[in-house]
């Protein structure tokens, strides 16, 4: 692989630089700074770190806290705590009293590989879109990654990214990321099926397109980063005149982008749209790659697929 | 509780279990090593000594164990194969491996094991929980649990504790494997746990403090009085040393899931050899 740096480096670097000019940016953490990569961030603004210990419960509580006197809050712990072991806090604490809370997990999807279902992250999606007023954003590449936080920065609402532990191979390039906040990104455009992922399958699936191209399909490809507010408009228009349309996540099969995805087309635009996910099951033991294609999440995987729902 | 074996014999087994769960590590590509090596007299004691073997595992009377500080895994396989309820070259070549079900926290699906576990915060409610069962099911188990003193964090170690407290749960006793690091550092800098015994005093627990947590017969000693004290649990708070088997890693945070290269391994099994020579020499 290419790249080395992982999007919670990325992450690091742009909280760093809004940390230097604004006083009011704060990054807490639950024992979590090594894990979140933001060490450097805790030794050069020791007064915009704030470290509660591992406890995730709390963390999400005093983000929330600080967020309501002024502050803009990154919350940081790994995703399958912060979204789940928090959920009462993320619900009350960030969406239900509308604090600029973002809620970042960190190492999320099967990113902890071998450590289990304990560190795993499968259910965020759907638990964090369940929630009214919070969004929910999966980015694919650090250089997306880089866009998603700059926005972040700009508003004033509660939002959960996830982000992986390590580094992905990139997506887009130095100075061609196309990015327009709460717009799905446009890979490709196709005619025969429509592939919408989100996350660190985006390239995957941008690669899927390639195979079935070679095999005389025409794919489109779009990066649904921004899972909620889902892009309705841009997935329409993508959709139309395809004969399926194929969703891929590192998620459980249910409330995720598929389920999403599933719902919009069935009501405007209904036609078979089919989701690759994890299995509803702890996952096998595996780094990330060797999860995915086990799971036939790979380029080969998702273009295999594609190719049976066209039959 | 068992009688306690040899105890010269047991420290020196101490130090070949850690050279197990280095070796465990070093085949899988990772590990919590820093926790691992402050824990092994503790769960080689109690092993030694709770009413359950291989062949009691699933008996509805054998007194139970969870890691609560689950993500020290590695010393708990070379434990468990250790007392015969794993075996230590499977562990070896599975652990971590695709398809493993030797995962990098404890899954019950594994013989020895009573519950997952690897989000902190979460044993002593499930250590409750069984003491509790005993009880109501007049059983004379005993319910043992070793939690990490960073873990002391979690709110839910609380809840815990308040309850085994409220239900008078002397068949339950927690052990904290008080080594004073965590993954970012001192405890008392990250988040200071405070007065630790105080805490679960005025919960209601009664409390028993080992001077060294990593001595064999301290620590036997201790689990002699929880058994002894009736009407309320027991907290052992035990004083370890993380990383304890080589002066590379002893006492360092860094070493808190650090995986040795093979300069560092070479050394590592070095002197845990010296120390277990030591022993029986002593």
């Amino acid at each position: 692989m290419a790249n080395k740096i992982a999007n919670r480096a990325v992450m690091c670097e742009v909280l760093k630089e809004a940390a230097s000019t604004d006083k009011s940016v704060v990054v807490l953490c639950s024992d979590s700074r090594g894990s979140a990569s933001l060490a450097s961030f805790a030794d050069t603004y020791p007064e915009q770190f704030v470290e509660v210990g591992i406890a995730e419960q709390n963390l999400v509580s005093i983000a929330a806290v600080l967020a309501s006197c002024g502050k803009k809050a990154f919350a940081v712990s790994p995703a399958s705590f912060i979204s789940t072991r928090s959920y009462e806090q993320c619900k009350v604490d960030c969406a239900y009293s509308d604090t600029n809370v973002k809620l970042i997990g960190i190492s999320g999807g099967v990113s902890y590989g071998a450590l289990g279902m304990t560190h795993h992250s499968a259910q965020d999606i759907a638990a964090m879109s369940a929630i009214p007023n919070m969004r929910v954003y999966l980015p694919s590449d650090r250089f997306q990654t880089r866009c998603v936080f700059e926005a972040l920065l700009k508003d004033n609402k509660t939002a959960y990214v996830r982000i992986g532990r390590n580094p992905v191979e990139d997506v887009y390039s130095e100075g061609n990321v196309p990015f327009t906040m709460d717009k799905a990104t446009v890979l490709a455009e196709g005619s025969d099926i429509l592939i919408v992922a989100c996350g660190e399958l985006v390239k995957a699936s941008k690669d899927a397109a390639e195979l079935l191209k070679a095999k005389g399909i025409s794919a489109g490809v779009l990066d649904m980063y921004c899972i909620k507010p889902l892009d309705s408009e841009t997935l329409l228009k993508a959709a139309k005149g395809v004969k399926a349309v194929l969703t891929v996540e590192e998620h459980s099969p249910f409330g995720g982008l598929g389920s999403m995805v599933a719902q919009l087309i069935s009501a405007n635009d209904p036609k078979k749209v089919i989701s690759l996910s994890l299995p509803d099951e702890p996952v096998i033991t595996g780094k990330s790659q060797e999860v995915f294609a086990h799971y036939g999440m790979n380029a080969e995987g998702i273009a295999n697929k594609a190719q049976e729902i066209l039959g | 509780m068992r009688k306690l074996g040899n105890v010269k014999a047991l420290s020196a087994t101490a130090f070949d279990l850690r050279r197990d769960a280095l070796d465990i590590i070093m085949a899988g590509g990772g590990g919590h090593i820093g926790g691992d090596m402050s824990e092994p007299e503790i769960l080689l004691t109690l092993y030694e000594r709770m009413n359950v073997t291989p062949e009691t595992q699933d008996s509805p009377d054998r007194d139970r164990f969870v890691l609560s500080k689950g993500h020290c895994v590695e010393t708990l396989y070379a434990v468990l194969s250790y007392e015969g309820f794993m075996n230590l070259d499977e562990v070896k070549a599975k652990f971590s491996k695709f398809g493993s079900e030797y995962i990098g926290h404890p899954h019950n699906t594994l013989p020895g094991i009573e519950m997952n576990s690897g989000s902190l915060g979460h044993g002593l409610s499930v250590s409750v929980g069984m003491a509790l069962a005993g009880k109501m099911d007049k059983k004379n188990y005993r319910v043992y649990t070793l939690i990490g003193d960073g873990e002391l964090a979690e709110g839910s170690v609380w809840e815990g504790a308040a309850a085994g407290a409220h239900y008078r749960l002397d068949n339950l006793c927690a052990i904290i494997d008080h080594n004073h690091l965590q993954i970012s550092g001192n405890v008392d800098d990250v988040l200071s746990p405070g007065d630790i015994g105080g805490r679960f005093a005025a919960s209601g627990w009664n409390v028993i403090t080992v001077m060294n947590g990593n001595d064999i017969q301290q620590i036997s000693d201790a689990l002699d009085i929880a058994e002894r004290t009736k009407g309320k649990p027991s907290v052992i708070i035990a004083e370890t040393l993380k990383g304890k088997g080589s002066p590379l890693m002893e006492n360092k945070a860094g070493w808190h899931h650090k995986l040795p290269n093979q300069e560092e391994y070479k050394q590592i099994a070095a002197d845990i050899a010296a120390y277990k020579e030591a022993i029986l020499n002593g």
